[in-house]
């Protein structure tokens, strides 16, 4: 059981600034995030794209956005918990119990949900049959791939992840690369070695074909895949992997008993809890009227559920404001030496 | 001021004045029709505003940017006629522009 004042669930940059502000008033947190890094869409949609309205940063990626707020917060050495989602949450007493999807357990004072529009789970194949597939032989992502040696493989998919599993796999497996259109997303040297490979037979390159079916009985057989012009080929497949990139799902927090409209939490203006006590929500998440979906609301926002967090993790003491410029107590926590 | 058409997946129609400047995922938001989601608020992000334009409109329609057709590789049974609908902006051009939700976004 990881005892610690407040739990933050997502670590983007709302998050992580939240973490920071916690840190400030002298209040303790860990974070857990789906990912298995921190920056949440700053990191997972748009890493290399700039970004030009947050306050005194005239231009930064996310990814640099994400490097300063982590290097913002090290010195709280706050502890993260990643590849893991929040599944299950009780009320016990005055804390919370809180239990993650690998079984780690928290007891919080407090909560705080900074979980954008969701978490990032894998998108799927529309094709119905799909799911009774799903995890015997057929994959969104890849964890052991000595399962895939002398199969024959079908990918769909136009991204990074489709061109590389493609070239790789294509060392030891019979691949199929399978997508809807000519142009690739991935990188153009992955596109041009695909292409090769096709060439020299190494590889079978579909494009402008789509899934139309997956046939089999306990695990796949064969793939029929269809063309944009109505044509459908049957192909042998052992696994069939789909690289589609990533959706937001609101998952289990919609269970917690909190209002929510349109995939976000109501929460009031004052210090960003949500209907129930103890619970916080800031970011993308969140709603309230005027609401603005941007990084930098969402640093206001966690700066004010920080301090609604105080009430719940130390009860019987008052938090006197203080700025980080002149108050020794924050540079302290800061680690700053004079 | 351009009325645009959206058929939605229970088989229903919404027709609807929508102002210039405001993109067609936005009016569907604002107007509450079902069936988008807009998860990244309009970044050609996410691909959950997707929607299928009605034939005669394809040609109509600004071109597509890059990174749109990138987008819709991740889209939910992207067609030839798939649009992002936040990439596609009111004007009085596209009045009468009719498109089709689909049953679901990821």
């Amino acid at each position: 059981m990881n005892k610690t004042d407040v739990l933050i669930i997502g670590a983007g940059p709302t998050g992580l600034f939240c973490a920071h502000q916690l840190g400030i008033i002298g209040l303790s947190c860990e974070i857990v995030d789906n990912l298995d890094k921190a920056g949440g869409q700053c990191i997972e949609l748009y890493p290399d794209k700039p970004i030009y309205d947050i306050p005194a940063v005239p231009e930064c990626t996310g990814e640099e956005l994400t490097n300063n707020l982590l290097k913002q917060i090290k010195p709280f050495n706050i502890k993260f918990h990643l590849n893991e989602r929040v599944e299950e949450l009780k009320k016990n007493q005055n804390r919370w119990h809180v239990k993650t999807s690998a079984g780690v357990e928290f007891d919080v004072a407090a909560i705080v949900i900074a979980g954008g529009v969701g978490s990032f789970e894998p998108r799927k194949f529309p094709v119905k049959e799909c799911e009774k597939f799903e995890g015997n032989s057929l994959f969104y992502s890849i964890k052991d791939k000595s399962i895939f040696k002398d199969k024959t493989i079908s990918i769909f998919g136009g991204g990074d992840s489709a061109l590389d599993w493609a070239i790789e796999l294509s060392n030891a497996s019979k691949v199929n690369l399978i997508h809807r259109r000519d142009g690739f997303s991935g990188a153009e040297a992955s596109v041009q070695k695909v292409k090769e490979l096709n060439k020299q037979g190494k590889l079978n390159l579909y494009t402008k074909y789509q899934m139309d079916s997956v046939l089999g009985d306990k695990n796949i057989v064969s793939v029929k895949i269809k063309h944009d012009e109505g044509e459908i080929k049957e192909i042998k497949s052992d696994y069939v992997l789909g690289f589609f990139g990533l959706i937001m799902q609101l998952g289990p927090i919609l269970d917690w008993g909190l209002n929510i409209d349109k995939k976000t939490v109501q929460v009031n203006t004052e210090n960003f809890e949500t209907n129930v006590s103890g619970i916080f929500a800031i970011g993308d998440i969140c709603s309230y009227p005027g609401k603005l979906k941007l990084i930098l609301s969402g640093f206001h926002e966690g700066a004010l559920a920080a301090r609604g967090c105080f009430k719940y993790a130390k009860p019987d003491e008052k938090l006197r404001f203080e700025f980080t410029t002149t108050s020794k107590a924050a540079q302290e926590r800061l680690g700053i030496k004079k | 001021m351009a009325k645009i058409t959206y058929h939605t997946h229970d088989n229903k129609t919404h027709t609807i004045d929508i102002q210039n400047g405001l993109t067609v995922m936005e009016g569907a938001i604002q107007n509450d029709i079902p069936g988008i989601d807009a998860d990244c608020g309009g970044g050609m992000a996410c691909a959950t505003c997707h929607v299928y334009v009605k034939e005669q409109w394809l040609d109509k329609l600004p071109a597509k940017e890059d990174g749109e057709e990138d987008m819709l590789d991740m889209a939910f049974e992207p067609k030839i006629n798939s649009r992002l609908s936040c990439q596609l902006i009111v004007s009085d051009e596209l009045d009468g522009l009719e498109v089709n939700i689909p049953s679901n976004q990821g």
